[in-house]
């Protein structure tokens, strides 16, 4: 086979095998196989039950001659119970001369009369219900199908066959097999019809699908699956993938999002240090200044880490991997060490920090991720509340929850900078001043987030309230 | 002290190098985790500082492994990038003793190291601790200072203890965290200083010399005699 020739052949055989492997092929050849094999059951059944019932037509009629010649014979005056008998067949003869066979023979098989030539030698010497071929004895080599009855006339030894021909039979036997094929090829052809049509259906609904995830994974977020206005299973698969990809989208902005903000937020104390190196280096004064001046560019890039750190952590929490270090907890005493870390502090500021909490508090969590959002909270609070202020620090258990709260008497958030506190580099219009990332309330809503809790930031006239509620833990039902 | 390193950065490595003879120690160098191993298997090291990613075949967290099986017990400290709760937990079921993730400040690493090599030593259980004139009872948890007794609240207690059991060494604020209150985060305010000021209240204020030293840009150091 020369080279072209044998890459055609590859062609083909690769379009036919793609051709075989696509799913409506299947699905059609499947869907024509079942009716097929249906269509067959159903034809043999319609054949043996015709067969049955002609043979069945047979073996009645048989059965009323032998009960009509039976009776002719004993009926009759005994020494004339032959001629009784063939005049019966005669009259039955005259009768039902189409397809009855009827043969007397002396105990000898010599046939006395009737409509074959001979006994059949194959019926010598039974009895009963019989389905033979036999030779006609007019038609030359023309074989029949009979069914037969052979009785044996007691007292006189006398044999006495009765019988049908199953032309009928025969006929069907012709017809039949023709129809039901062409039946079965019908069913066949319309089954395969139909899966086609039903697999162009699945096809056209899967390329659509298709078609939006291939532009989808070229990278545009923009196209949806198309809805055909139906609301069948297609439709809500759809709606399920449209759902799916808005989130993705929403997802891909937030990420860009605080791209954009840790690129320009990060970009501010790189710039600081930057300055400070190349000013140094610009005045070139005495080491002292140097030296200063390099100081003070290591703490702004300490500074740079810290919040490096920081994002790290919130993206290490919002991924949902800590949940695996859940364990439950009692939140009482972390609480308490919290409020006497920063009661410290607050007092140093002339803040005074109160704490209410139960003596347990069961809570099903990461212990250092709740010690951190808590810090957090208690930090923004000591920061912004006024000498002279109050820290309040309270937590209760609720129905299957635990909620803590943080609540100072500083300056407090506006509406609108409530609702945004918690994005990342957030800072509120107050907070312009005071040193800080604006990430720690983005951690405190991730760490919340992770616990499946939530966190309300409240007006606490003045002040801020930050409510965290986090779910209870198992040991809260034995308490 | 012996300290061995094993770091493939250059830049860091020679930094942590050169930091830690300055500070008086002998230092070894290895820059892969094979070299690595031969050496920490076979000398004898008061501490190793370890980075984790190290090419070589043998990276930081098998490499302790195959030195506790080994039953070498010489203080690890991981020096790593990977800063992640789980990669700190990993490290330290290891078999590390100690974890600092870069970038770190060197005075950190230092302290850290100092720490090690001390709690190495094994001082066993006590129930004092003596320095200078001050003296902490741990079973009836009560400080004395020149035979006079001071109050002081359980954290300070611990904080104190803390300070005591490295007496002579530089503490930063994260070991204090770490060590005292067992927060593994920076805390954005300078908790730590607070505490430290009020325990200077009690512990120093009322004598004629004070023990608790600021170290300048690494934390601080409790110490019997004055410089």
């Amino acid at each position: 086979m020369s080279g072209i020739a044998a890459k055609a052949a590859a062609m083909r055989r690769g379009r036919g095998s793609r051709f075989l492997r696509s799913a409506s092929l299947r699905f059609a050849l499947l869907c024509a196989a079942l009716l097929g094999s249906g269509a067959l059951a159903v034809a043999g059944f319609v054949w043996l039950e015709m067969i049955v019932l002609v043979d069945r037509n047979a073996d009645e009629a048989i059965d009323q001659d032998a009960t009509a010649l039976i009776s002719a014979v004993n009926r009759a005056p005994r020494e004339l119970w032959l001629r009784a008998l063939r005049d019966e067949i005669d009259v039955r003869l005259d009768k039902n001369a189409n397809d009855a066979v009827y043969l007397l023979a002396s105990p000898d098989w010599v046939v006395i009369q009737g409509t074959l030539a001979r006994w059949p030698d194959e019926l010598r010497g039974v009895k009963g219900w019989r389905t033979v071929h036999i030779e006609w004895f007019d038609q030359g080599d023309v074989q029949t199908m009979l069914r037969v009855l052979v009785l044996r006339l007691e007292p006189y030894g006398y044999n006495l066959l009765i019988g049908r021909t199953l032309q009928l039979r025969g006929q069907l036997i012709g017809i039949l097999p023709e129809a039901l094929t062409w039946a079965i090829a019908v069913v066949i052809a319309m089954a395969t019809a139909g899966g086609l049509i039903v697999g162009r259906l699945f096809r056209n609904a899967i390329m659509n699908v298709s078609a939006t995830a291939l532009a989808v994974s070229h990278g545009d977020l923009t196209q949806r699956v198309r809805l055909s206005g139906r609301g069948d299973e297609f439709d809500r698969l759809a709606e399920l993938i449209n759902g799916m990809l808005d989130r993705i989208g929403r997802l891909m902005d937030g990420v860009r999002n605080v791209s954009n903000a840790i690129a320009h937020d990060l970009r501010t104390p790189i710039a600081r240090a930057r300055a400070r190196l190349e000013d140094a280096i610009a005045a070139g004064r005495s080491n002292e200044e140097l030296r200063a001046a390099m100081e003070r560019a290591v703490s702004d890039l300490d500074e740079i880490t810290s919040i490096f750190q920081a994002l790290l952590r919130i993206a290490e929490i919002e991924s949902g991997s800590r949940r695996s270090a859940f364990a439950p907890i009692d939140l009482a005493p972390l609480l308490a060490d919290l409020a006497d870390l920063y009661g410290a502090v607050a007092e140093e500021k002339g803040i005074t920090l109160t704490l209410s909490s139960p003596d347990r508090l069961p809570a099903l969590g990461d212990r250092t991720l709740i010690q951190q959002a808590v810090a957090n909270l208690l930090d923004n609070a000591t920061k912004f509340s006024p000498p002279g202020g109050t820290v309040s620090l309270s937590a209760r258990s609720g129905a299957g929850t635990v909620v803590i709260t943080v609540a100072d008497t500083g300056p407090g958030l506006a509406e609108p900078d409530r609702a945004r506190a918690t994005e990342r580099f957030f800072r509120g219009e107050t907070a312009r001043h005071t040193p800080g990332s604006g990430l720690g309330l983005a951690l405190v809503q991730a760490v919340v987030l992770l616990h499946g809790g939530q966190l309300a930031l409240e007006d606490n006239q003045p002040g801020l309230r930050a409510v965290m509620v986090l779910p209870a833990g198992p040991a809260a039902d034995a308490v | 002290m012996r300290i061995l390193v094993i770091e493939d950065d250059k830049d860091v490595a020679g930094f942590v190098v050169k930091g830690l003879r300055e500070a008086g120690h002998t230092v070894e160098h290895a820059s892969n985790g094979r070299d690595g191993l031969f050496l920490a298997a076979g000398e004898d090291f008061d501490a190793v500082i370890l980075d984790r990613m190290l090419p070589g075949g043998i990276d930081g967290l098998r490499l302790v492994e195959i030195l506790r099986d080994e039953k070498k017990t010489v203080p690890v400290l991981f020096l790593s990038a990977l800063g992640e709760v789980d990669d700190r937990v990993r490290g330290l079921r290891a078999g590390g003793d100690d974890y600092l993730t870069k970038p770190f400040a060197f005075s950190e690493l230092l302290a850290r190291v100092e720490a090690l090599t001390r709690r190495s030593r094994g001082e066993g259980p006590t129930t004092e601790i003596v320095v200078g004139d001050l003296e902490l009872d741990l079973l009836s948890r009560t400080v004395k200072r020149a035979g006079q007794k001071i109050d002081v609240q359980p954290r300070e207690f611990r904080l104190l203890e803390y300070l005591m059991r490295h007496a002579g060494q530089v503490v930063t604020r994260t070991m204090l965290l770490e060590g005292v209150w067992d927060y593994h985060f920076d805390p954005q305010t300078n908790v730590i200083d607070v505490h430290v000021s009020r325990l200077r209240q009690k512990v120093d204020k009322p004598f004629p010399t004070p023990m608790i030293h600021t170290i300048r840009n690494s934390g601080y150091m409790l110490k019997a005699e004055p410089e």
